[in-house]
């Protein structure tokens, strides 16, 4: 327990330092970049009086530094200003996206793990035969096809030609929204309405595959690698001898000594699921940040986007903390403090 | 006499892309029951070949090309690989060369030790608990209840050998494999284990393949023993006769080679080459011979 303090203390502080540097550069990127947000929000007609009316309410007028430490002070007070193009509070616009791409994040990683985890124990099963190759063939196309490609094929084929999934939103949108939560998904199964449960399960089926198919690709590839190097060591032939089958060789002895490389391959592949989660959100309409986040840079809406990117940066620091603890708690030699 | 436990006959065995390389040239070797037999050899002998041949886990790209282990009967080579499994997993165990990687490092002492009990014997956790206790109390570990929870890196070299003979004579087997259990420990260790490895076999009558290279750990520990060269046997017999009376120029160079600790002040002698080049020809000649009558 002892390491386990100690590595979330060390990475709490970590964590801070980042998003300051996060915030910093982010703050000075969109001063930088072209494209002026009063021009978005005002017709092509407006007086210069009016711009400049509407450059200093939003604090455009101010210095660089005057402007960061205002919305800086304003982030730390838990008010991330007001969203330019949609005129409603960053924070609350945050809270109600953010939870539609964490169910969907999640359950692309947890199909992924699922999937991948099967493919890799199975290949590792029939290693040496042909249907290993068979595996590793359906593996390298798996690895080449990016989410987005994935994505507009499962349009095309589960949407238009053989239409049996609803291609766009999160639910059947006269259904209403019966929600006191935005978890949509995990509300309506605690409260027991399976119907809408399925209903949004099947909303979340294309855009989930079409996210998780490239990270269970690459956690097949690093686990069953790893299986089968964990195959040939000694204490696996011991097991052999004691008799027992090669299922049980494979899950009972090697897979856990496997997983360590794999989770901390798969904590990097994650980060880049969620930023996955921007073009595959858009090609579904699926109101989660992603969506939000091109919206948000098309209409160059400083604050969101700000808010925006500050959420992306908590998620990455917090996948990679959680996969840094799972790697403590799986290795017993780190458990021990060795 | 009683049939013997363990009946290997002409066992031959090859590599290579069409089987081309001998790798065991029709061995011969019977152990009875409570017995040690030592399978004695340099590198590349074959020795280690004969032991895995015995457990069915011979590497890929070695077959064997004719000859038979039988086990109290059946035939091992003839049996499909899960009834093999089923036979050999609870009458014929393994004590490994290196301790060190033989402990799987992700789990517990109790979960290696007992697994083989709860799936054979089919005890419960509770039951199969206490036996890895008695085991462990049997190869003279100390503070077992700590033992049983720690994970392999935190036990020496010494105690993870002992926690692999014990689970090694878990099952009550009629055989067990010993793969130079003693060449990865320092020699202070060694002898312990030696003596161990005897008591328990003596205690539970078991019969045991003492694979070695050392002619000192023979004369300790081996009843019997077949010496071993480029897959051929060189001689064998018990090792009373074979160290007293060596009828093979090959054993006597061996033993001339070994440090005696009962003759100090003798010199050590290397293998003259002449003993290696009379042995090549012996098995060119075998050879010769084996392909005329094919």
């Amino acid at each position: 327990m002892r390491v386990i303090a100690a590595v979330l203390a060390k990475r709490i502080g970590m964590a801070i330092v980042t998003l300051f540097g996060v915030a910093v550069v982010v703050f000075l990127l969109l001063r930088v970049a072209p494209g002026d947000p009063v021009a978005m929000m005002i017709g092509a007609g407006a007086s210069a009086a009016d711009v400049a009316e509407l450059r200093a309410r939003y604090g455009l007028d101010q210095p660089l530094l005057v402007q960061f430490g205002i919305w800086l002070a304003g982030v730390l007070r838990g008010d991330f200003g007001v969203s330019i193009s949609l005129h409603r509070d960053v924070l609350e616009l945050l809270s109600e996206r953010l939870p539609a791409t964490l169910e969907l994040a999640t359950a692309a990683c947890a199909v992924a793990v699922g999937l991948g985890g099967a493919i890799a124990i199975a290949g590792t099963l029939v290693r040496g035969r042909k249907a290993e190759a068979a595996v590793d063939g359906v593996n390298g196309l798996m690895l080449a096809v990016p989410d987005f490609v994935w994505a507009l094929a499962f349009v095309l084929v589960l949407g238009v030609l053989w239409p049996v999934l609803p291609l766009s939103g999160r639910m059947d949108p006269s259904v209403g929204v019966p929600f006191v939560s935005h978890f949509y998904l995990i509300e309506s199964l605690l409260r027991g309405r399976f119907a809408i449960a399925g209903d949004i399960v099947a909303h979340m089926v294309m855009p989930v595959l079409a996210l998780a198919l490239p990270l269970a690709a690459v956690i097949v590839r690093i686990l069953k690698e790893a299986l089968s190097e964990a195959m040939m060591q000694d204490y696996v032939l011991v097991a052999r001898v004691k008799g027992f089958s090669e299922s049980r060789l494979v899950i009972g002895e090697a897979l856990r000594n496997a997983v360590g490389p794999t989770l901390a391959l798969t904590g990097v592949q994650f980060t880049f699921l969620i930023g996955g989660t921007v073009i595959v959100e858009r090609i579904f309409a699926y109101p989660g940040i992603g969506a939000m986040a091109i919206d948000a840079v098309i209409n160059r809406d400083l604050p969101l986007i700000q808010g925006l990117v500050l959420v992306f940066g908590a998620l990455f620091i917090l996948v990679n903390l959680a996969v840094d603890l799972g790697a403590v708690a799986l290795n017993p030699r780190l458990r021990h403090g060795g | 006499m009683t049939a013997p436990l363990l009946s290997i006959s002409h066992l031959n065995a090859v590599t290579g892309r069409n089987g081309e390389t001998p790798i065991l040239r029709d061995v011969s070797l019977d152990i009875a029951a409570g017995e040690v037999h030592g399978l004695v050899g340099e590198s590349g002998a074959g020795k280690s070949t004969i032991a895995k041949a015995i457990l069915g886990i011979l590497p890929r790209g070695i077959r064997i090309a004719s000859g038979s282990i039988a086990l109290e009967g059946v035939d091992l080579l003839t049996l499909d690989a899960s009834s093999r499994r089923k036979l050999l997993g609870a009458t014929v165990s393994l004590i490994p060369q290196d301790p060190l990687t033989a402990l799987n490092p992700g789990r517990r002492i109790e979960a290696q030790l007992t697994d083989g009990l709860r799936l054979w014997r089919g005890l419960s956790a509770a039951d199969a608990r206490l036996r890895a206790l008695q085991l462990l109390d049997e190869v003279q570990m100390a503070e077992p209840e700590r033992v049983m929870k720690a994970f392999p890196h935190e036990l020496s070299g010494g105690m993870r050998q002992r926690v692999l003979i014990a689970a090694a004579f878990a099952l009550e087997p009629k055989l067990v494999i010993a793969d130079e259990p003693t060449t990865a420990l320092d020699v202070t260790v060694q002898k312990q284990i030696l003596r161990l490895i005897r008591a328990m076999q003596e205690r539970h009558g078991t019969g045991v393949v003492f694979v070695t290279h050392d002619l000192g750990v023979v004369a300790q520990i081996c009843d019997r023993a077949t010496l071993l060269y480029m897959g051929k046997t060189m001689e064998q017999g018990r090792v009373k006769d074979l160290l007293d009376a060596p009828r093979h120029p090959y054993t006597r160079a061996l033993m001339d080679a070994c440090p005696r600790y009962d003759q100090p002040g003798r010199g050590l002698a290397p293998v003259p080459e002449t003993v290696f080049a009379d042995c090549r020809a012996e098995i060119a000649a075998f050879d010769r011979e084996r392909a005329g009558h094919v």
